[in-house]
Order: structure tokens, then sequence, then C-alpha cells
């Protein structure tokens, strides 16, 4: 067992302090904690007392995370400045083009007050195409996709053979040159030998085989006479020569040099082998970021094969299923409850401090109670999506109970109706507009809350899906899940939108 | 017997801070059925208090309200109610907002259909009563208010500032539209308005209320809404005895605003 004391003290008493822990320490090294009286001018702290002392001793950490944070957002700001400048460039020579092929006569070019009026903003149409083709178009430029022509790519990372001399000096000072073949190989393709001749000499020539974005030591002595051991050692690339203490590598003035060899960085390191670099150009590596037609075609591949046993279908089936249920439970509980809380006290008195309280807990959070209560399966992961969706319908529905208008209620009293009446045809269709705009904003966390859950506990889903993939480093099915993730999400909002405007016309009517 | 009777209303309430408010006091009046009668008076005078007692919507704290002879305890289809704006139902179309009363009442489609029909006809919405209500201007949607009121047949139509919130064009055709309804049903009309010209022509009767407490302060019997039935609201204006009586109501009302101001601006 082990016990933590800590101890509010004045410098001069700690070490009095230590003093008695150790008087209180049993041979084997345990404190035993009632054995322990710390001295006059010291407490042991409450949890409390801890608790804000390390609190307010926080600020010098966070204020380092702080600059770590700023450093890396002030050198985004470039690109953000780019970015900017590509937007405010397509705005003018769209504007320009269309100026030239359409009349000015209409009411709205007539105009002259646009900035300020925000009747007169709406989102541009070609805005939106315009920018999503130009985020595809990055990301083909970025990572040379062959959907581009390849004068938009960035610089590619070197591939292919090319070659280097090298030149060796024996301990007696013979010098002899020799030549290094490089072959740089795509990942994930059969590479071919080198070939080379390997000549004649005291050096003999080397090939070796380098991955994309790899690098390579060459043991350049391996079939050379004039070996390391006995002395001999690089003194020039390219015949470039150069000064080096192979013996002394741990003085920083001593800097190994690096070579520009055209193709690749070559830099001998302080056992004498030479380290290759291939040229790794400007482009992302897959590994960060897959072309879209590499996703595009794993997409294919899953649709059709499935992945890890499981069709794409499967995981996306299990992943609406889970929101759909949930989100039906969730309304189902959630309506009547913001029902009772807009039209009675004291339902409203007992449940206010429940909804509130729960309100702001992420449903994420629950994740590890929700997993101990209900195990991994279904019945988790839709308790889970029904808690989300529980508190937004409720104050949707309470909201939308209790912002009726009294007049309306008056006049259907005045004419006659009972209570059950009023609530079914002037409360319940009076609330619907709102409730419409928690059952959007419900889906969306639902469906946000859904592939976080399967991230931490699934057999299906595509949150099952992403993570399964990130363990083997399978980008590009990673990316292909958020694209799914996203078009699924967006394609639930605009036919909860739909739906509203079919079935709630008077919205913002009344 | 027939018609409304206001015994000795009071109304006094309690503020959360220990004073109270005397909306009411000792109101009495006496409506036969079939009698208009127009409630003029300054903001604050209990003229809406008096008219929500009336619907039910609030229990006086003192004195009697009889209605055909039995005593009114809350709200009812007997007395039917038009608001400024706002009551109307926006998920319905205008046939179900004016057919509300009788299908709330469990009454067959075939019985009420044709009255609903007749009473949109007398409006003028023959050819808007498939349409939402929030298709319609804002003068249209009184009319939907007047006839749905109209359709549920009360005794008594309690109306508070039903054209408040219509522009003076509108408003004019509205006050004839109200005659003439006055007179075809021969309803027993309350109204609740801001605007003495509109208490003149159309309160057969008409009470003026003063503030604080709120109580009758005069009250008038006037010949200008018979007169005004069928016929050009404006000529009605031309009488002798219009314009004298529209002066005399408006300094009075004019008088009590101006005390009204005054002690406001010596509590502050």
């Amino acid at each position: 067992m082990q016990t933590q004391v800590n101890l509010i003290c004045t410098r001069e008493r700690l070490g009095e302090a230590f003093t008695e822990l150790r008087a209180a320490t049993v041979p084997n090294g345990q404190v035993v904690g009632d054995t322990f009286n710390p001295p006059e001018g010291c407490n042991v702290a409450t949890g409390w007392e801890t608790f804000s002392y390390q609190f307010s001793t926080l600020g010098g950490r966070l204020a380092e995370e702080i600059q770590t944070v700023g450093t890396k957002a002030i050198s985004a700001i470039p690109a953000l400045v780019i970015y900017v400048l590509i937007i405010l460039a397509c705005m003018f020579a769209y504007r320009a083009i269309k100026s030239f092929l359409t009349s000015k006569n209409d009411y709205t070019s007539l105009k002259t007050v646009t900035f300020g009026d925000e009747s007169a903003v709406r989102s541009d149409f070609p805005a939106s195409i315009i920018s999503i083709v130009l985020l595809f178009v990055l990301w083909g430029t970025f990572t040379g996709s062959a959907l581009l022509p390849s004068f938009l790519h960035l610089p590619a990372p070197f591939t292919g053979q090319q070659s280097f001399t090298y030149t060796v000096e024996g301990a007696d000072g013979t010098r002899a040159d020799a030549e290094v073949f490089v072959n740089v190989v795509e990942a994930g393709v059969a590479p071919e030998e080198v070939v080379f001749d390997p000549g004649e000499g005291l050096a003999l020539n080397d090939g070796v085989e380098i991955t994309v974005y790899g690098s390579e030591l060459v043991t350049w002595d391996r079939n050379d006479e004039l070996k390391r051991a006995d002395g001999a050692r690089i003194v020039a690339i390219n015949g470039e020569e150069f000064d080096y203490d192979f013996n002394n590598s741990d003085d920083p003035t001593n800097a190994a040099p690096s070579f520009d060899v055209g193709f690749a960085r070559v830099t001998p390191n302080h056992r004498g082998s030479l380290n290759i670099i291939p040229e790794q150009g400007w482009q992302m590596q897959p590994l960060y970021l897959p072309a879209p037609e590499v996703v595009w075609y794993r997409f294919i591949e899953i649709a059709k094969y499935g992945y890890q046993n499981v069709y794409l279908s499967v995981h996306l089936g299990f992943s609406l299923f889970r929101v759909i249920v949930g989100f039906v439970l969730g309304a189902a509980v959630g309506i009547p409850l913001g029902y009772a809380m807009g039209l009675s006290n004291w339902f409203r008195g007992w449940f206010d401090p429940i909804v509130e309280f729960m309100r702001p807990v992420p449903p994420l959070a629950l994740i590890p109670l929700v997993i101990i209560w209900f195990g991994i399966f279904e019945v988790g992961k839709i308790f889970l999506l029904f808690l989300a969706a529980l508190w937004i319908m409720a104050i949707a529905a309470r909201s939308g109970a209790s912002g009726v208008r009294i007049t309306k209620v008056h006049a259907a009293y005045s004419l006659g109706a009972s209570r059950w009446q009023i609530l079914r045809h002037v409360i319940i269709p009076n609330s619907l507009p709102e409730i419409f705009t928690g059952a959007r904003v419900a889906m969306g966390v639902c469906w946000g809350t859904v592939v976080a859950a399967e991230l931490v506990a699934a057999t299906e889903g595509i949150g099952k899906m992403i993570t399964v993939a990130s363990k083997f480093q399978n980008t590009d099915i990673i990316l292909m899940g958020v694209i799914i993730i996203g078009l699924v999400g967006f394609g639930i909002d605009m036919l909860m939108r739909l739906a509203e405007r079919r079935l709630v016309p008077w919205k913002g009517k009344g | 017997m027939t018609g409304l009777s206001i015994d000795n209303l009071s109304m006094r309430f309690e503020l959360p801070n220990g004073g109270h408010v005397q909306a009411l006091e000792g109101v009495s009046l006496d409506l036969k059925a079939g009698e208009l009668l127009s409630v003029l008076g300054p903001s604050g005078c209990g003229k809406t208090t008096l008219l929500n007692i009336v619907a039910g919507f609030l229990a006086q704290t003192g004195g009697k309200l009889m209605l055909n002879g039995h005593e009114i305890t809350g709200p009812d289809a007997e007395r039917g109610m038009v608001f400024q704006a706002g009551a109307l139902f926006e998920w319905m179309s205008v046939r179900d907002n004016v057919s509300f009363g009788p299908r709330m009442a469990g009454k067959k489609k075939a019985d009420y259909m044709g009255n609903v029909d007749h009473l949109l006809e007398i409006v003028g919405l023959q050819d808007f009563k498939e349409k939402m209500v929030y298709e319609l201007s804002g003068g249209m949607q009184q009319r939907v208010a007047l006839a749905r009121c109209l359709a549920n047949d009360p005794d008594v139509i309690l109306m508070d500032e039903p054209l408040g919130a219509l522009d003076a064009l509108t408003r004019e055709k509205m006050q004839s539209l109200v005659l003439k309804l006055w007179k075809e049903t021969g309803k027993t009309i309350i109204l609740i308005t801001h605007s003495v010209e509109e208490a003149l022509l159309l309160g057969e009767r008409l009470i003026v209320m003063a503030p604080r407490p709120g109580r009758i302060h005069k009250e008038y019997r006037l010949p200008f809404a018979d007169m005004g039935v069928g016929a050009d609201l404006r000529e009605v204006k031309k009488h002798p005895d219009y314009a004298p009586t529209r002066e005399e109501i408006l300094n009075m009302i004019w008088d009590m605003e101006e005390e009204i101001m005054g002690t406001a601006g010596e509590e502050a």
C-alpha cells in the first residue's frame, strides 16, 4: 500500500517534518499514516487545500502550453492568408465574368447599399461550387493526384535510379573512387534489383534500394578492399572534399557535413557509413493524406468486399440503426417530459434541476459508465444516444409548450375547447416548429455521439471501421469514413429540413 | 332574465412587494341582449381586466356577474372573444379556424359546414377558405377571427381592440362590417377600443372608464351605431352631435391621462 501525504509547512519546518516522516516509516519502506505526527507549524493538507494549491500553481505549465499553441497558430497564418487571397481572387474573377455576361437592370443589381443589408446576403451557389472544387484541387495538388494534370502537382518525391560517387582514403593515404547506385521505389511495389557494374579497384561500386520517404544507411566498405576497420574513411562525395573528425562526434562544433547530390541528401555518420535520404518533395505522404482517387478506389473496394469481414453497408446500417433508435426513444420520452415541464409548475420544478444538470454533460463522458452498466453491445450505445436526444428534445418541447401565446389559449377556451382539446389542437401544433428545431439539433448530436461511441467499443459501425483502420494506418479508410460520416450527417439534416418545410409550413409565421 | 348583468364588480390583487392594486371598484352595468357597448378609457383604467373577468379568464374579488340568469365562473362558448391579433391558429386553414368551435363541440360536419361557408361569405372570404391563415393580410385575418367567433353562436361577443392593429382604411371597412354583423346576428357585443371615433361609431352605448381605481366615469347612449348600419360611416360623422361628443370625451380622457402622468411624475 502506498500513502501520499501533502504537507502545508514553512520551509524551515520542512526538515523536521521529514525527520518525523522517516521515524514513521516502517523498515520495509511503507509509511503508516496514523503514526506520523507533523511537527508544530506543519499540517497535513486536506484534499481541498491540496487541490487549490495545485490548481494555483498550474499557471506556469499552462503558460508554456499556450506558447506552444500560439506558435503553431501563428505559423498557420500564412496559409490562412493565402487561402483568403484565393477566395477573394475567385470572387473578383467570378464577378468580372458575371457582370460581363449579364445585364445590369434587375432590381438587386440596382441596389447601391449591399454591405450591411442582411436581406441581400444569400449563400452564393457558384461560390459553394468553387469552394468545393478548390478543396479537391488543393487535395490533389498536395497528394499528386492522377485526377489533376501534373503541372498542378507540388514537387513529388524522387523515385527511380540515380547514383553518386564517394572517395575513400585508406590509412596509408591511398585514395579510390566508387559509385553508389540508388533505386528509390514506391511503397508496396516489388523493387527491381539494382543492376550495376561493380567496377574495379580498391573501392567497388554499391547498390541500394530505398522505399520512397524512407532512408538507408550504406555500409560502402562491405565489398571494398579499403575497410573502415582498417582506418579507411570517406573524404569526398561527388568529388567534394570535406573535413570531419569521425572520432569526435560528440563535439557540437564538429558537425557532420551534408551533401545535396541532386536526388538525395547524403550525410556521413560518425561511424563512417553514409546516410542517404532521397528528396521527399513537397507532397504529403500517403500515410498522412492519400490522394482523392485512392480514397475513392478504397471506397469502391470496401463497398464491394467490406473491411475486416464486415460490409460497408453493415457498418453504415448499424450506425444509422443506433442513431434512429436512440433518437426515437429520446424523443418518445423527452417530448412528453418537455410538455409536462412546459405545462405544470410542479413538473417543471421537479425536472428543471435534473435536466439543467444533465444537459451540459456530454454523452461521451458517460461512455465508461454506460459500458460498465450495459456492456459494449447495442443496449449501451442506444442508451447513450437516448440520453443525448432526451435532454435536447425535452428542452425543445418545454420551450414549445410554454411559448404558446396566451391569446390562442384564451380564444380556444372561449370557443368551448376542453383542456385536452387545447393540448391536442393548440399547444401541440404550436410547439411543432420548436420540436423540429430540437429534433434537427438532436439528430446532429446523436450522429456525432454514435461515431465517438463506436470508437470506444463496437464490433460494427462507421466509427468502429475508423478505429480499426487507424490501427493499421489505413489513412485512406479513415478519410473515407470521415467523408461518409460528414455526408450522412449532412443528408440527415437535409431530410429533416425537408420534413420541417412539409410538416410545419407555418414556422416563424405566427 | 336575458342579457348580461354586472353588479358592483371589484378586482383587487396583491403585489409581491406587499402593496396592492385596485384594478376595478364598484363597476355596475346591465346589458340587454343585442346591445353594443363600447368601452373607452386611458391606459390602466381596467378595461381589459373587465373584459377578462366577463370572459371568465379572471375571477373577480367582489361583486356578481350574471349572464342569462346564471353566474359566470369561467370561460365558456357562450361568450366569444375577438382579440387584437395573434389568436388565430396558423396551423389550420381558414375554414378549419372558423369551424373550430363546432368541431370541438363534437358537432357533425354536415350540421356546421353550411353555416361556416355562409359566415365566410358574409365576411367576404369565400374565395380564401382553403388558404392558410398566415397567407392572409391583417384585415382578412381579423375577418376570420370574427367569423370564427360567430360560427360558435355565442350569446355575447367580447372584442379586445379587434381593429387596433389595422391600417386606417381597412379599419373603416371593418367598422362597417362589425355593425353589419351586429345588426344581422343580433348579438350582444362589448367592444374595447382606444379610438374615440370607433367607440362613437360602433357603440350603441358607451362607457368611459377612469383609473385608480378602475371605475365607470360616464355613460352615453348614442344614435350613431343605428345610423351607421348599411350607411357610409363618413356621413354619420357629419351629424351635428358627433363632433361635440367626440371633443367632450377626448377632453375627458385627456384630463385623466394628464392626471396619471402628473402623479407618476411625483412618484418618480
